[in-house]
């Protein structure tokens, strides 16, 4: 009989934090800079320059930690871990070992089983590292420093999770916290956000924990998944042929859907951390934490709540807009406009929703403007334009963010609502089509559909159809 | 001298600071890593039994930065020091594994 066996997976998940500079210099962080622009002797580690402490990398940091249940460490300080590798121009990372600023947290995540608590370990304040373009045709590495000290921090989870499915609600559910927050865009595919996952594999109701190893280089959640399945999958080939699992850090090579060991000469995982002498120590007072503490957002939970009593939006709608911070910015922003929160609602749900789909688009990168969302409600809810029209411009607010009174003016898209030309449009109908007619006067009610269709195509589509339909019928 | 530094020990911070050491290096360089054990074996000689651990040596604390963008395009600074450069990068043995 084969064996059941259990995966037990922690995660440590980096986000780059939204500052408009670097952790420990002036330098900008701005994304797209041609190669080393953003750079200056502290974030190239030349001798002698000395790093100062961006404060607001602090204060996101603990604002994150407050948001995740943390202990805040109100005297803290950085550590440096020592390694050797072009993309680090100090040969160490200013990072913390030895007091992170936050500790003891948790999440609650849901997924089909339920509920569940995931426990986070600790975060750490670091700074990242540079990027390495390899050019393997001449056998050279680009170096690049523009990301060399942007603002980092590393949360650590508990090894609590057991399933795919359970990392990537638990992702989820840090993203909507950060991106809540404000503290970080947390875009996987970019890099904003980064999860290395510790996997090791045990037999259903065993208490000690197997040998894990680390995966690198997973930049979706599909990517993610995929490595957990393969990563299960070997570790348990290789406990059932008698052979070891090695604690290594593998990369996920999510074309071939296999990991690789991550070979280095001197394989020594010795960072010899110690105290960063050029930082001197942080001390979070108890007023600088209620001052954090009083600037943290309403979340999903009291949004939703505010919803539906303020907005009388109903749950469903409630729930699915506050998904994501984009989504309520956008709701609210829309609303204020022009008072109508269901419609804006319907209009996020439905078109909004329907073209993110299909054009693979994330809450994150919508661009339309709520202005112009406002602006079009209000033209479908006048009557100027109808049904149809209002979300045939709304493609093009979606793509393009076009203002749509100007849109609906200069292409002639308004309802025509002149019934002496409507009238005779509808005479002249009536007289090309003698069967539908015929066929509505012995009791096919749908004849009248294709009327209404022809009408509508002989007005461009501008035509009011309630009007339509009360004219047809007393024509006919 | 209580400390020793054996062979293996000097061999592997050596690997770790990436630095060759003659023979005569590291015998002195083991002589000087034994002295400080000892030292260090001496101050633990103290009783410090509720004393807070010092994190810096300077009575300082909260030295920060706003988040204001001052700096504009060093890259001509930074790569000034470079042996050699190409695209505005610096040029680096390939390091990626094989
Ligand atoms: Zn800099
Ligand atoms: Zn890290």
């Amino acid at each position: 009989m084969s064996k059941q066996y259990e995966t037990v997976i922690g995660l440590e998940v980096h986000v780059e934090l939204a500052t408009k500079t670097k952790i420990f210099c002036s330098c900008s962080t701005a994304f797209g800079g041609a190669p080393n622009t953003h750079t200056c002797p502290v974030c190239t580690g030349m001798p002698g320059s000395l790093p100062v402490l961006n404060k607001k990398v602090v204060e996101y940091a603990a604002a994150v930690g407050l948001a995740t249940n943390c202990t805040i460490t109100q005297n803290c300080k950085f550590d440096r871990k020592n390694y050797f590798y072009p993309d680090n121009p100090q040969n160490y990372q200013i990072s913390q070992l030895y007091l992170p600023i936050c500790r003891n947290g948790s999440v609650e995540i849901e997924t089909e089983e339920g509920k569940k608590t995931i426990g986070i370990h600790e975060i750490h304040m670091e700074e990242d590292a540079g990027k390495l373009v390899h050019d393997e045709w001449e056998g050279v590495s680009l170096v690049d420093y523009n990301r060399s000290g942007v603002p980092l921090i590393e949360i650590v989870s508990e090894p609590d999770m057991r399933s795919a499915e359970e990392v990537i609600a638990y992702l989820e559910k840090l993203r909507m916290l950060i991106q809540y927050l404000g503290a970080s865009d947390c875009k996987l595919q970019e890099g904003s956000m980064r999860a290395d996952v510790n996997l090791s594999v045990r037999e259903v109701g065993a208490t000690e924990f197997g040998t894990r190893t680390e995966m690198k280089n997973l930049n979706s959640f599909k990517a993610i998944a995929r490595a957990i399945e393969g990563e299960r999958a070997r570790q348990i080939d290789l406990i059932e042929s008698g052979e070891k699992v090695v604690q290594e850090t593998r990369r996920w090579d999510d074309t071939k859907e296999y990991s690789y060991a991550m070979r280095s000469k001197e394989d020594a995982q010795d960072y010899r951390y110690f105290p960063e002498p050029d930082l001197v120590p942080i001390v979070i007072s108890d007023e600088w934490l209620d001052e954090i503490r009083a600037a943290q957002p309403e979340f999903r939970d009291e949004k939703k709540a505010r919803y539906q009593k303020e907005y009388d939006l109903p749950e469903y709608d409630a729930d699915i807009i506050t998904g994501h911070k984009k989504l309520a910015d956008l709701f609210e922003a829309t609303t204020a406009l022009c008072k109508k929160p269901k419609k804006v609602s319907n209009w996020l749900m439905g078109e909004t929703m329907r073209l993110m789909k299909e054009q693979s688009v994330e809450p994150e990168d919508l661009k339309f403007s709520p202005g112009n969302l406002a602006k079009l409600i209000e033209l479908a809810d006048a009557g100027t334009i109808n049904g149809n029209v209002a979300k045939e411009v709304f493609e093009k607010i979606f793509a393009e963010d076009i203002d749509p009174d100007q849109y609906v003016e200069e292409h002639g898209l308004k309802t025509v609502n002149d019934e002496g030309a409507l009238r005779s449009t509808i005479e002249q109908v009536i007289r090309d089509n003698p069967q539908s007619v015929d066929d509505y006067h012995n009791g096919k009610e749908k004849a009248i559909g294709f009327l209404v269709g022809q009408t509508m195509k002989a007005m461009k589509g501008k035509a009011n159809p309630a009007m339509v339909n009360q004219i047809l019928k007393e024509l006919l | 001298m209580a400390n020793t530094i054996s062979d293996e020990t000097i061999e592997y911070v050596g690997i770790l600071a990436k630095l060759e050491l003659s023979d005569e290096e590291k015998e002195n360089a083991k002589k000087d890593m034994e002295s400080m054990l000892d030292y260090i074996d001496k101050l633990n000689e103290l009783d410090t039994t509720g004393v807070e651990p010092m994190s810096h040596v300077f009575p300082v604390q909260n030295v920060f930065r706003e988040d204001v963008v001052e700096n504009g395009d060093g890259s001509s600074a930074t790569l000034a020091n470079a042996p050699e450069s190409r695209d505005n990068a610096f040029v680096v043995p390939v390091t990626v594994e094989a």
